[in-house]
């Protein structure tokens, strides 16, 4: 977040640099019952980003250790693909990505009805193809597609949006510049059905009124994406 | 900062009325946390939670409504053990007087030495069945806990030795098997196998290798066919 001060990422005409208005999102597409041999799957796209979530389970939870006697565990995975960008990525766990896994989680687990399935385990495998901006946010949304997909019960599905601040303007969906060259970052997860906050977390500074906006766009771009995936679960039914 | 009040979505009101669940004569396709219509009178049955007034579906399925209860099937499902399914397992494991067996479940089930398919000298179970075996079992009984035990003591429950084992997803099986057996009894005739269905999705197909293979295509078929959303048992 260092801000590169002069570097101008909105036009005149408020618009940034890749054409979008600053509530705009990127396009989205999402597809389900990708990987065949999974229980439930989805392949999202978000822009240049491209997720493959794979779940499976609910099945036993090995090592025993870690098996709950009163409920399921969840265990995300988050990966980047080593191609997915222009800089190689180690393969591997690395820092970044166990925090990722573990906000995940910590996510999915406040809407899976976990104590459906004591002593057994929900694997969920993220593996992001390919790295713009935001990938967490297209990993929680479809890890949530794919859980659907799965068939396993949730009250409602987590959608991750982020929203930040790019030359004093707060933007809606920050692509790779605005991410790298912006001011703020502030990831959210939401549920769409209770406006109910499951994920947040934020990169530099924003003013009371920038979060607020910043807020009410992540809430809005939510309920869209929310449409698409119904659209996706529903397979152009209704 | 308080989360802003979030409208209902335009494409959940095709059917509904605010007074109550729509009619559900239609088949309809729900996904989780969508509302399903106010909770008065209703009664929730499985894949739906009452919150507050309303009914909210938990899974991806279709909502059906018998009577005063509404429930959502869903689309794809994992086997959950009942007592007298028929199953097919793998032994995972076993200790001097139990077998650990795979069902398919998301709890594994065991099979205790007296429910055996022989009589077993205490340490001589993997004399009888060993890790890797698959067997055709009936579950027993289901715990509280999830835990099942199966049994091979029974009318036609033995290790299998011959033929070849496919798996197809539990809720397909009524698919295979059609209206009162018709299918599977005509697939049965025209590929001369013997072919054991198994309530957790599992199959058992015996008889000639160019058989097995014709059942197997047959069953991938329904499988794919399935994948596309909107088909059901």
């Amino acid at each position: 977040m260092g801000g590169y001060g002069d570097v101008q990422m909105i036009d005149e005409n408020g618009l940034r640099m890749d054409g979008r208005k600053p509530g705009d999102l990127r396009p989205i597409s999402i597809e389900t019952g990708v990987i065949p041999v999974a229980d439930g799957s989805c392949r999202m796209v978000w822009g240049t980003n491209e997720a493959i979530v794979a779940v499976y389970g609910p099945m036993e939870a090995h090592p025993r250790k870690i098996q709950r006697q009163d409920r399921a565990v969840i265990d995300v995975a988050y990966n980047m693909a080593p191609f997915s960008t222009t800089d190689r990525i180690r393969p591997g766990f690395n820092r970044r990505s166990r925090e990722i896994s573990k906000v995940t989680k910590d996510a999915l687990e406040s809407v899976v009805l976990l104590e459906l399935y004591p002593r057994s385990k929900i694997r969920v495998s993220i593996e992001i193809v390919s790295a713009e901006a935001g990938t967490r946010c297209v990993g929680l949304t479809a890890a949530s597609v794919a859980l659907a997909d799965a068939g396993i019960p949730m009250t409602d599905m987590v959608i991750s949006v982020a929203s930040g601040k790019v030359n004093d303007v707060v933007v809606c969906d920050l692509n790779k510049e605005e991410d790298n060259y912006g001011e703020a970052d502030l990831p959210m997860g939401i549920l769409p059905n209770t406006g109910e906050l499951v994920f947040l977390q934020m990169d530099g500074d924003l003013s009371p009124d920038e979060f607020k906006q910043a807020w009410d766009y992540n809430v809005d771009a939510a309920m869209e994406v929310h449409k698409l995936m119904i659209d996706a679960l529903k397979g152009g039914d209704n | 900062m308080n989360s802003r009040p979030v409208g209902q979505l335009d494409n959940m009101s095709i059917e509904s009325s605010a007074d109550g669940p729509r009619d559900t004569q239609r088949t309809l396709v729900v996904v989780p946390g969508e509302d399903l219509g106010s909770s008065e009178g209703i009664e929730a049955g499985h894949g739906v939670l009452v919150v507050g007034d309303r009914i909210i579906s938990t899974k991806q399925g279709k909502m059906s409504r018998k009577g005063n209860t509404i429930s959502v099937s869903p689309l794809h499902t994992r086997y959950m053990p009942r007592p007298g399914d028929l199953v097919i397992g793998h032994i995972e494991g076993c200790t001097n007087n139990i077998w650990f067996v795979d069902i398919g479940a998301p709890f594994n089930s065991i099979l205790p030495m007296s429910l055996g398919p022989a009589k077993v000298e205490f340490g001589g179970t993997r004399k009888i069945l060993d890790i890797g075996d698959s067997i055709l079992c009936r579950v027993q009984e289901v715990e509280e806990t999830h835990q099942s035990v199966v049994t091979m003591k029974g009318m036609g429950l033995r290790k299998i030795r011959s033929g070849a084992l496919d798996e197809l997803d539990p809720h397909l099986l009524g698919r295979l098997i059609g209206k009162g057996g018709a299918f599977l009894r005509e697939m049965k005739m025209q590929t001369d196998c013997r072919i054991v269905v198994a309530d957790n999705g599992r199959l058992w197909i015996d008889g000639e290798l160019e058989n097995i293979l014709e059942v197997r295509k047959r069953i991938n078929s329904i499988s794919s066919e399935a994948k596309m959303i909107g088909v059901d048992a």
